[in-house]
Order: C-alpha cells, then sequence, then structure tokens
C-alpha cells in the first residue's frame, strides 16, 4: 500500500442546516488514482475545495503530506498548493485571455522564464493537447473539450504532483469523453502525478480508478477496486452500486455468493 | 415577538460579519500594492478603462452641471444686485462639493458597476479560485491594478470635472446672461483659497478609495452575500448593492470630510 498523501480526519463540513460531510475519515494514496464519487449535492466539488484550502472544515482535521492545511499560513498554504494542479468543472479559464495567455499564466507569474522560452513551451503543451492554431481564441469561442484541454494543458504546465480533477467530462459527449480520458492516461503517464477525480460518469471513469470513495448522505466509505462496491454490507450502497453500474460489476459478488 | 428578536439579531452578526470581511478585503488589497511583481501594463489599462474612458461623461455631466449652476446662481444672486458673485458661486460649488461628488458618482456608475460585475463573474465561474490554485494572489492579480487606477483617475477627473464646469457656468452667466467677465473670473479668484482646493482634492481621494473598495469588494464575495442569489441574478443583485452602497457612502463621507476640514 502506498503512503497516504491527503489525509481526512474526522472532517465536518455543513452550509447552513446542510450537513454536507459528516465525521469523514479517508486517505488518498500517494501515485495512485482516486475517483470519488456520489450523487449531485453530496459534497464531491467540496471536498476538492476543502482539499486545497479553498473552503475550511467546521471540525477536523486535513492532511497533505502530513500537514493540517487549515492550520497552515499562508506562506506555508501557498507552497503546498504549488503541489496542486486542477481541473475545474467549468474549466475556470480567465475567459478576457487568450489561450495561449491562460496556458502561459502559471509561467509568467511563477517561474523567471521569459519571452521566447514560454512561448516555447506554450506552444510544446499545446501541442500534446492537440490545440495548435487555437492560440489566438478565446475561452468563449472554444468547445467544451476543447476547454477542457485547455485547462488540463493549464493545470500541467509546472508539473504538478497532485492533479484534483472536478467533474472531468460534465456536458462532453461519449466521444469528447474518451479523449479526455485518454489525454488523462497519456499525461499522467507522463507527469507520473497523483490524481483525486470527482466525477458522475459512472462506471466509466472507474476505469481510471486505482481506489473508489463512495460519498453518500455526509458519509465517505472506501473500496479498493469498483468491483468491491456491490459487495458492501451497506444496503445504501449496494442499491447506489445497482443503480449507477449495473449488472456488469455484479460478477464478482456472484462469484462470492457461489 | 422571538422570531423578530432573533431575525434582527441573524441580521445585526451578517452586518458585523461583512463588516470584518470587507475590512479585511481592504487591508488585503492595499497590502498587495506592494507586493511584486508590480502590474504596471493592467494598472494603465485600468486607468484608461476607469479615467480616460470615463471623460467624456464627466465632460458632459460637467458642462450642464456648470451650466446650471451659473443659471440659477444669476437669478439668485439678481434678486440681491450681487450678479457679480456668480464666479465664486459657481467655482466655490464647484470645487468643494460638487466636483468631487459628482466625478464619485459617474465613476460609480460608469466603472465601478463594471468592476463589480466583472470579478463578481470572474468569481462565479471559478477564475478566482483558480487563481488561487495557481498561487497567484487575487489581490495582486485583479484587484491592486483597480484600485491604483481609481485612486490616480478620480482626482484627475474631478479636477477636469472642475475646470469644465466653471467653464460651463461662464458660458451660461458670462456669455448666455451678460454677466460682466472681468467681475466673473475676479469673483472666483478673489474668492477661491487653497484651502478648498485641498479640500476637494482629499474628497476625491477618500471617494476614490471607498467606490473601488466597495465595488470590488462586492464583486469579490457575491458568493456568500445575503439574498444575492446565484449565477447571473447574484452578480446583478451585487452589482446594485455596489452602487448603492458606494453612492451612499460617497455622500455620507462628503458631509464628514466637509464637517471635519471646514
Amino acid at each position: 500500500m502506498s503512503p497516504a498523501i491527503i489525509e481526512f480526519h474526522n472532517v465536518v463540513k455543513s452550509f447552513g442546516k446542510q450537513l454536507v460531510l459528516d465525521d469523514v475519515s479517508v486517505s488518498f494514496e500517494s501515485g495512485k488514482t482516486t475517483v470519488i464519487a456520489g450523487g449531485s449535492g453530496q459534497g464531491k466539488s467540496v471536498t476538492l475545495k476543502l482539499i486545497l484550502g479553498l473552503l475550511s472544515p467546521d471540525a477536523g482535521e486535513i492532511l497533505v503530506n502530513g500537514r493540517d492545511i487549515i492550520r497552515m499560513k499562508q506562506r506555508e498554504l501557498n507552497k503546498t498548493r504549488e503541489k496542486f494542479g486542477v481541473l475545474f468543472q467549468g474549466s475556470a479559464l480567465l475567459d478576457s485571455m487568450t489561450v495561449f495567455e491562460n496556458v502561459a499564466l502559471p509561467l509568467k507569474e511563477r517561474t523567471k522564464y521569459k519571452g521566447q522560452e514560454i512561448t516555447q513551451r506554450v506552444r510544446q503543451m499545446l501541442a500534446q493537447f492537440n490545440l495548435e492554431g487555437h492560440e489566438d481564441k478565446f475561452p468563449a469561442q472554444l468547445s467544451g473539450g476543447m476547454k477542457k484541454r485547455v485547462g488540463l494543458a493549464r493545470a500541467l504546465m509546472l508539473q504538478p504532483d497532485i492533479m484534483l480533477f472536478d467533474e472531468p467530462t460534465t456536458g462532453l459527449d461519449p466521444q469528447i469523453t474518451m479523449d479526455i480520458y485518454r489525454l488523462f492516461f497519456k499525461s499522467q503517464k507522463q507527469f507520473g502525478y497523483t490524481s483525486i477525480i470527482v466525477s458522475h460518469d459512472i462506471p466509466r471513469v472507474f476505469n481510471l480508478a486505482d481506489q473508489v470513495v463512495l460519498l453518500n448522505k455526509g458519509k465517505m466509505v472506501t473500496f479498493s477496486s469498483p468491483e468491491d462496491i456491490p459487495l458492501s454490507s451497506e444496503p445504501q450502497i449496494v442499491s447506489f452500486a445497482t443503480e449507477t453500474m449495473g449488472h456488469i460489476y455484479s460478477s464478482k459478488k456472484m462469484e462470492h455468493n457461489i | 415577538m422571538i422570531s423578530l428578536i432573533t431575525k434582527l439579531g441573524d441580521s445585526f452578526l451578517y452586518m458585523v460579519r461583512d463588516l470584518g470581511r470587507m475590512g479585511l478585503f481592504l487591508f488585503s488589497a492595499l497590502l498587495a500594492i506592494f507586493s511584486r511583481p508590480f502590474r504596471f501594463r493592467e494598472t494603465v489599462r485600468q486607468i484608461r478603462i476607469i479615467g480616460a474612458n470615463s471623460f467624456a461623461v464627466i465632460f458632459f455631466i460637467s458642462i450642464f452641471t456648470g451650466m446650471v449652476l451659473g443659471l440659477q446662481g444669476y437669478y439668485t444672486l439678481r434678486k440681491f444686485g450681487s450678479e457679480g458673485m456668480l464666479g465664486s458661486a459657481v467655482a466655490l460649488s464647484l470645487i468643494r462639493e460638487l466636483g468631487p461628488v459628482l466625478t464619485a458618482l459617474m465613476v460609480t456608475g460608469r466603472a465601478g458597476s463594471a468592476m463589480c460585475a466583472e470579478i463578481g463573474i470572474m468569481r462565479n465561474s471559478e477564475q478566482i479560485d483558480a487563481l488561487e490554485c495557481m498561487v497567484i494572489s487575487p489581490f495582486r492579480y485583479l484587484i491592486t491594478p483597480k484600485f491604483l487606477a481609481t485612486i490616480i483617475s478620480l482626482p484627475i477627473l474631478t479636477q477636469f470635472f472642475n475646470v469644465i464646469g466653471i467653464a460651463g457656468g461662464y458660458l451660461a452667466g458670462v456669455v448666455l446672461l451678460g454677466v460682466n467677465p472681468g467681475a466673473f473670473y475676479n469673483g472666483i479668484v478673489q474668492s477661491v483659497v487653497n484651502q478648498d482646493i485641498n479640500l476637494g482634492i482629499v474628497k476625491s481621494f477618500v471617494f476614490a478609495l471607498l467606490v473601488v473598495w466597495i465595488c470590488t469588494g462586492r464583486g469579490y464575495f457575491v458568493h456568500i452575500l445575503r439574498n444575492a442569489g446565484f449565477g447571473a441574478e447574484g452578480v446583478s443583485r451585487a452589482t446594485t448593492q455596489a452602487v448603492v452602497l458606494s453612492s451612499i457612502a460617497v455622500l455620507i463621507w462628503d458631509y464628514l470630510i466637509t464637517a471635519i476640514m471646514l
């Protein structure tokens, strides 16, 4: 088992009267791909924002490399965030900037690279994501799939250790979804990052997973593989698995019963 | 009765929290002015948007304000046979009060609302979160150029307002109504002193800070504003709030500064 890179200990988070995470303890292993699945409004995106320190929990601690992100000073929080790359649900591209400027932004702001060197690196990255010829377009002129590719290129520009994907394929057609998954495989192989993927795209997204975390009514349950989900002793989880994954993952249970 | 007290208490707590949040926002924005790298080009671009692009509006508002002052002043002063004091009345009204206040209100309506909407949309579409995740300070990157540009532009626009307004007063009073030009000019020279000009300049700096603080702050916190709603509606309500609050703040501070400095 790989060491945990991110750990939640008894984390509680609520918004007003709505309890989103209820005493959650879970760990995300280094070098692995963890998929966080669950219904809408269950707190999947909130989990990512807690990891990044964009939201604070009401109780509990969130450790990144053994350090509690809540108690970090701004400087240390920034150092920790440097390890992360994030692909947001809506890509979160700066809409007043072109594709080139968006992808170049981390290099311009966080490194000492100048003019020609930045241009060369950005062009190289855009080529890897099949975005050549679109450098001068603005986000509003791009399709959903292209925005995701630009967002991914920008997130990977500084080669992060951990990539967080917030609904990377929501709103995309099946073919573009597969393209995004291919890019994910290719980029993870190239950059070797740990990844946490929040997704609705069940069961397809499980093909990427080394570990699955199911989020249901504020509780998180970890499974070492998607096929273990229907074997859960929790009736709600079995019901969730049957509803979302259908019969393809029931074979192991049948085998187990025999 | 208990429900009413609960609601009042809740509103009071929200107001305290909101004030605290806005106070920290102002502190962070002012602190970010000194962080490097400084965004010189973006600051110049913002000066163009907030300052230079507001010039046409300021020109029309100021010339007609001056003309109305000239007209009203003429008919009032004529009752006392003091038409010669028209220059003094127009210049003092503009330099001390109307110049700084109307310029600030115009900049609030034209540029402040745009700043609030721009930052609000960036907040709602997670662009500000993206900046934070890339370890790019949203204060240094987005807010500071707007702060600096407004603090530089508004006092300059105010001076333009005063000059064009006085010209408007001259046009109405001297050219159209026949007041003696020498008396008009002499009235200005005799009555306007350094203290009046300083008062106008101090006001314009304070108003600039208030306008940019409230407008960018409302946009920045659009996601946690009470009763603002979400998405486009949230941004629209935050923008309305920003314009209303800025305008009220400008008028309250106008009174306070006048009371302190006069």
